[in-house]
């Protein structure tokens, strides 16, 4: 069927409605089901002995005393899975140059982080296997570590990997334009900034969970998942345990929050996956907070230099960055640990019409925890880098930052475009999300008390932050690159007896409503009632293949194949019900689960009668039909690398100067996220990830000693925003939709966390600016304010 | 070395006497021992709020209390509050606002606010975040469950 | 995370607690509110081979009134300091204080005594004892002796409670009503342990007539300075604010996470100027 999405008169209308989801009410009535909340028969649990030191030659492991400890099943060094588990390396093809050293899943002679894990114990409790843990000794020979991104560059440092003639994983250089012959013209403002952006980490409520069970007999593994793309763990552990890809099976069921965490191989899932196998009996294995801390892994931590330079009229002229970036001692498997900084230079000013762009992005080892990808890869990095020097470069130039962006914008209508960094870009709106948030925000409104307030000693200021994201990816992101990660989803719509409908999806399900959309699309589609439609996803058994849940793909892509599917599932039903009624399909119509005339509406029978005579009363059915009742389609994006949204987003902050304090008073986030299926949970995706950003910007930091010691990793210690502090947050929608799909939807997930610390810095900077100061570095904490403030300085 | 005590409690209305280790903590016993799973664990040390349930009508943290040391109590965990009339209203409201996601902090953010709510707590959004602000919620930023909860005592209010 | 084992014991009567601690071998420690000794447990920061639970000691949970002071067990738990009219009227800094004090689920089970003998440097209690002029009546199997919170707390967790020994319950004068108090802590999130804060006590009539200002979590012990107080109590000095700098200056700052001793030194003085603001109005 063709014909407009958003018709909210019909009775089938989902799409663009709020529905509640059907699964709420179970997770409120405790009835989830975590991968911590199975047991089953003959279970055993893990634990591990990780590296105290963040680099040390492992000389000798004792674990005799361990042993004979009652209850404990097994323990495992390195040596144990030799045979059982061949060694990956986190590297892509696409990102040339990318290099990293083989890694498995414990430690092989040496440690290089704080936390990497050494030693495996199963016992028949959590609490047993921590005490053997306990009891066993490792004599560890310390070796020099490297900390610091820039000190792991100099000549002396000391090299992670022999193999390699540096700690350098990799370097990219962008270069578009002519940047060097516009410092030195005097018609323009040139600016420079340092900026430094905090490590930070998932915090998932629910931690990394791996449950996994192995069949000997017909040498299956089953692998109950807390995570986001099982197709891609499967092919994953297939390939390094070798067993033929459809004997290993990945469920996932509810799934307590992943936000990019939980979709990286880690050793200890895969020791979990080997210890099952070897020991022929379900292991568990739950990484308590302690663990969280030390072997998620960590994103952002990067230092920017950066560069703008603007005419008189606010035009930028040329920008420029430099990026360095530690990533711990490996390349993460499969994402690789490259891609942060390379999001980095893509997205760096990339709202914006820019000639002359220069970036240079460094990745380096060191010993700390590894770093991957996490919410909003990038983003908050290259919106904050490119928007605080524009916002600087106003101030020098007297401009208003609104004015300034107005400038500068890439215009509503010049889409299609291609950004300097070469991004191709088409179906956005820049000016119209800058125009709905200045007025959603009063920002003339806001000025005017903002200087109220200065002159009653009250430093409020107002940050904006126009931003771009990368959304809905195709081939060109990994698959290109040789990981065995699938850029398209399918689905898989059919009708029972009864006349519900059962769909099955390869997109998953982390909270942010995934299995609600499909069912709003199907039905709507196919023409029932919401409550009749069954989701089915997480399961490789039983659903088609595809990527899963992650740069916010899952509407986009997987939304797409649904739609397709339940639009062919609907066209086969028209069919037989035609031959049934003698009536010709297009003369029929589906609505409410009823077969009705398109003239008229006429109820002609029911999708239950239907699906009756269908599977019971065949002979009813003339003898060359042999109805299918059941679709699969699958959608991949083909014309674009990405399909990007964009947004507009503005804080209004208070700080006490005599504190460091940062008060958030309001915030406000305007996105065109295409399409809107499901408006509520498009807002709330927004709100979350906009606390996400809140987090990177004021509270959350990994802290390290200067030798490689995670000094915070409890949760007393590492702040993640608890509700007192957080603000209420407006939103607003633009929608246009992405011309690559019928149903338009791009990405929502992430805008708040990529857009929110630009917005909340450029805010800080602008009530620190009667005082003279400026802060560039995150998190903005009330110690490091006080610092630019002059205060506690030596 | 897993020493064990006799205890006798009462759990969502179902009398109980079983044998527990000494060391093992209340929330994982209700999980584990009982099969009460909607209470989670979230960071064992009392910070996130993931294991808040009711004892003797009081809220505590299930991560920081030992199992043995509710003999004799009697517990409400979220599958007994999912059975009680009086939450029915709040669950509504959460469902509404979406004030879940994952659901993970779901459980204990409940209690947290049923706590708040028969204590007669007010509409005020300040002090009903400082009320759940001992609860970690990753997802939702807070937003859509301080609406909930206001909206759950605006109802009540009125009828 | 899960603790080791150790064996639990859980008496009914203070004596039988007493006769626990003295009489068990190895390390045996003291279970109270358990929202500090739990959480260390689960880390294993705390290993005890035995537990003596004092829930079940009833004869420690108790807030009675004397003519002078206000008479508290030590298993007396934030939520009853901060329900109880005794507390809201003969010690109103307490009100103040304890919304500062982690979450209403901690504050459920958390209690004074262990507040007290945990000695945390950035704990409100600690000071609230010391600002109050409050004593701490130990009980050990051979005798009982009273220590004024001046004297107890030695440093990081560290006080002067004797092997042993168990806090009974704490006396705290009460104040008058013309008594002025003023309470100020910044902290990162609402309910964390402060970056910074000040307890103050002006009691302007009895013996006790005095001004008391003690200083929380910018060092390794709660902070009372002397000099300050003086300073304070001198008829205001028109350069009154360069001589309180010159007095913070003089004390001990550790730094910890949030604030290195810099930092601490400067928020000193902002948290007791907003405390003594706080007082006057
Ligand atoms: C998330 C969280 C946030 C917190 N935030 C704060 C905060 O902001 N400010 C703050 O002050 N505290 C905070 N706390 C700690 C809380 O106040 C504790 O309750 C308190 O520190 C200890 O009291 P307790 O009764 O729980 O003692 P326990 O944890 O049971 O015991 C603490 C120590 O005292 C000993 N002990 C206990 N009672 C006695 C006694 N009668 N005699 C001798 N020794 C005894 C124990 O053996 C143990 O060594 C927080 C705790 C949590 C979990
Ligand atoms: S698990 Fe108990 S508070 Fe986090
Ligand atoms: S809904 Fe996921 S942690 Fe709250």
């Amino acid at each position: 069927m063709s014909g407009p999405l958003t018709n909210l008169d019909r009775p089938n209308s989902y799409i663009g409605r709020t529905v509640p989801r059907p699964d709420a009410k179970r997770l409120l009535q405790g009835r989830g089901q975590y991968v911590d909340d199975l047991q089953l028969p003959r279970m055993v649990h893990a634990a591990f002995v990780r590296s105290p030191h963040a680099h040390a030659r492992v000389k000798e492991i004792d674990t005799t005393a361990a042993t004979s400890l009652p209850g404990v099943v097994a323990i495992y060094t390195a040596k144990d899975f030799v045979d059982h588990v061949t060694p990956y390396v986190g590297v892509l093809t696409h990102l040339q140059g990318l290099r990293s050293a083989p890694q498995m899943p414990l430690a092989t002679d040496v440690v290089r982080w704080q936390g990497e894990p050494v030693v495996m114990v199963v016992a028949h409790n959590r609490a047993i296997a921590e005490d053997a843990c306990g009891l066993i000794e490792i004599d560890f020979e310390p070796l020099a570590e490297v900390c610091d991104a820039a000190a792991a560059l100099k000549d002396d440092a000391t090299i992670i990997h022999p193999e390699f003639d540096s700690n350098l994983a990799w370097e990219r250089l962008v270069d578009s334009g002519d940047v060097e012959a516009i410092w030195d013209r005097d018609d323009v403002t040139v600016i420079e900034r340092d900026f430094t952006f905090g490590r930070h980490t998932g915090v998932t409520l629910e931690s990394r969970a791996s449950l996994v069970e192995f069949n000997p007999a017909d040498e299956t593994l089953t692998y109950h998942y807390s995570g986001q793309a099982p197709h891609m763990m499967q092919a994953v552990l297939a390939k390094h345990l070798d067993l033929p890809e459809e004997n290993v099976r990945l469920v996932a069921r509810d799934v307590g929050g992943s936000f990019g965490i939980k979709i990286h191989t880690y050793g200890d899932d895969v020791a979990t996956a080997i210890a099952a196998r070897l020991l022929r009996r379900p292991v568990k294995f739950v990484a308590d907070r302690m663990e969280s801390f030390v072997s998620d892994i960590h994103a952002r931590d990067h230092t920017v230099h950066g560069r703008i330079a603007v005419d008189s009229s606010g035009v930028i002229a040329a920008m420029e960055i430099d990026d360095l970036t530690g990533i711990g001692p490996f390349s993460m498997y499969p994402r690789t640990s490259a891609i942060e900084c390379n999001q980095i230079l893509n997205l760096t000013g990339a709202p914006y019409q820019i000639e002359n762009y220069r970036a240079r992005g460094r990745v380096v080892f060191q010993n700390k925890n590894m770093m991957c990808q996490y919410r909003a890869v990038g983003h908050p990095v290259a919106m904050a880098v490119a928007d605080g020097l524009l916002e600087a470069a106003a101030h020098e130039i007297n401009m208003d930052v609104v004015a300034i962006r107005r400038k500068n914008l890439i215009a509503d209508t010049a889409y299609p475009a291609t950004s300097a960094a070469g991004m191709k870009f088409d179906d956005l709106s820049h000016q119209r999300a800058l125009e709905k948030l200045v007025s959603m925000m009063d920002y003339d409104g806001l000025r005017q008390s903002q200087e109220e307030a200065r002159e009653r000693g009250v430093y409020r200021g107002i940050g904006l932050v126009s931003m771009v994201e990368v959304t809905n990816p195709s081939p060109m992101f990994y698959g290109v690159g040789g990981a065995s990660i699938s850029a398209q989803d399918g689905a898989t719509v059919r009708l029972d007896a009864a006349g519900a409908l059962h769909v099955s999806s390869s997109i998953t399900e982390q909270g942010q409503g995934t299995n609600t959309i499909i069912a709003q699309i199907a039905a709507d589609r196919f023409g029932v009632d919401i409550d009749r439609v069954k989701v089915t996803t997480g399961d490789t058994a039983t659903t088609p293949y595809g990527g899963g849940t992650w740069a916010s793909r899952g509407a986009g892509i997987g939304g797409e194949a649904v739609l397709l599917a339940a639009q062919a599932l609907r066209q086969q039903v028209l069919e037989i019900a035609g031959t049934i009624l003698q009536a010709a399909p297009d003369s029929l119509d589906i609505n409410n689960g009823q077969i009705v005339d398109v003239e008229g509406a006429a109820t002609r029978m029911s999708l239950g009668e239907l699906g009756r005579i269908v599977y019971y009363r065949g002979n009813e059915l003339p003898n060359d039909m042999m109805p299918e009742m059941i679709a699969t389609r699958h959608y991949r994006v083909t014309d674009f690398p990405f399909v990007f949204t964009n947004g507009a987003m503005a804080a209004h902050v208070e700080v006490d100067p005599e504190t460091g304090f940062v008060k958030i008073l309001d915030f406000w986030a305007v996105e065109d996220c295409g399409r809107v299926i499901n408006p509520k949970l498009v807002d709330e995706q927004i709100r979350g990830g906009v606390i996400q950003g809140i987090g990177g910007a004021l509270y959350e930091e990994c802290l390290y000693s200067d030798d490689g010691q995670m000094l915070n990793a409890s949760m007393a210690d590492y702040l993640v925003p608890m509700a007192a502090e957080m603000p209420d947050i407006h939103i607003a929608h633009i929608e246009t939709p992405t011309k690559t799909s019928t149903l338009g939807a791009k990405g929502a997930g992430e805008a708040g966390t990529g857009g929110a610390p630009a917005a909340l810095m450029n805010a800080v900077n602008d009530a620190l600016r009667p005082l003279d100061a400026s802060i560039y570095q995150m998190p903005m904490t009330p110690q490091r304010i006080l610092r630019v403030l002059g205060i506690g300085k030596d | 070395m897993n020493q064990r005590h006799s205890i006798s409690m009462t759990v969502n209305g179902e009398a109980i006497t079983m044998d527990v280790p000494v060391r093992m903590n209340l929330v994982d016993f209700l999980r584990n021992e009982l099969g009460l799973t909607g209470s989670h664990v979230g960071c064992e040390h009392g910070v996130c709020g993931a294991c808040t349930l009711k004892i003797d009508g009081e809220m505590v943290r299930g991560c920081l209390m030992l199992a043995v040391q509710a003999d004799g109590c009697t517990i409400t965990t979220i599958e007994g509050f999912a059975d009680d009339p009086r939450s029915d209203r709040l669950q509504a409201a959460f469902e509404r606002n979406n004030a879940l996601q994952c659901g993970y902090c779901t459980p204990g953010m409940l209690a947290s606010a049923l706590d708040y709510i028969e204590a007669g707590g007010s509409t005020d959004r300040t002090a009903i975040r400082q009320h759940i602000s001992g609860n970690y919620c990753r997802c939702t930023g807070y937003q859509s469950i301080v609406d909930a909860i206001a909206q759950t005592i605006e109802e009540g209010q009125k009828s | 995370m899960k603790a080791s084992d150790f064996s639990y014991e859980n008496p009914n009567s203070l004596n039988a607690a007493l006769a626990l601690l003295a009489n068990q071998d190895g390390d045996v420690q003291l279970l109270a509110g358990g929202q500090s000794l739990m959480p260390m447990m689960n880390f294993r920061l705390a290993a005890p081979d035995t537990l003596v639970d004092l829930n079940g000691v009833k004869e420690l949970q108790f807030i009675q009134e004397t003519e002078t002071s206000i008479e508290i067990g030590a298993m007396t738990r934030y939520v009853q300091l901060e329900q109880s009219p005794l507390v809201t009227q003969h010690i109103p800094l307490f009100a103040k204080a304890l919304p500062h004090i982690a979450h209403s689920a901690i504050r459920n089970r958390g209690t004074i005594g262990g507040s007290a003998a945990l000695a945390d440097p950035a704990a409100e209690m600690p000071a609230l004892l010391i600002a109050l002029g409050a004593t701490l009546n130990l009980q050990s199997l051979t005798g009982q002796r009273s220590v004024l919170a001046d004297d107890f707390f030695l440093g990081l967790y560290e006080t002067t409670l004797a092997d042993g020994e168990i806090i009974e319950s704490i006396s705290i004068p009460k104040l008058a009503s013309t008594d002025r108090t003023g309470f100020y802590e910044l902290a990162r999130r609402h309910g964390d342990y402060a970056m910074a804060g000040v307890a103050v006590v002006d009691r302007v009539v009895g013996d006790l007539a005095s001004l008391r200002v003690v200083f929380f979590a910018i060092s390794d012990r709660p902070v009372r300075d002397q000099k300050m107080e003086d300073l304070l109590q001198r008829p205001s000095a028109n350069d009154e604010q360069q001589h309180l700098k010159e007095a913070i200056g003089q004390l001990e700052f550790h730094g910890d996470l949030n604030a290195d001793a810099a930092t601490k030194q400067h928020l000193a003085g902002v948290v007791l100027n907003r405390a003594l603001k706080e007082m006057e109005t």
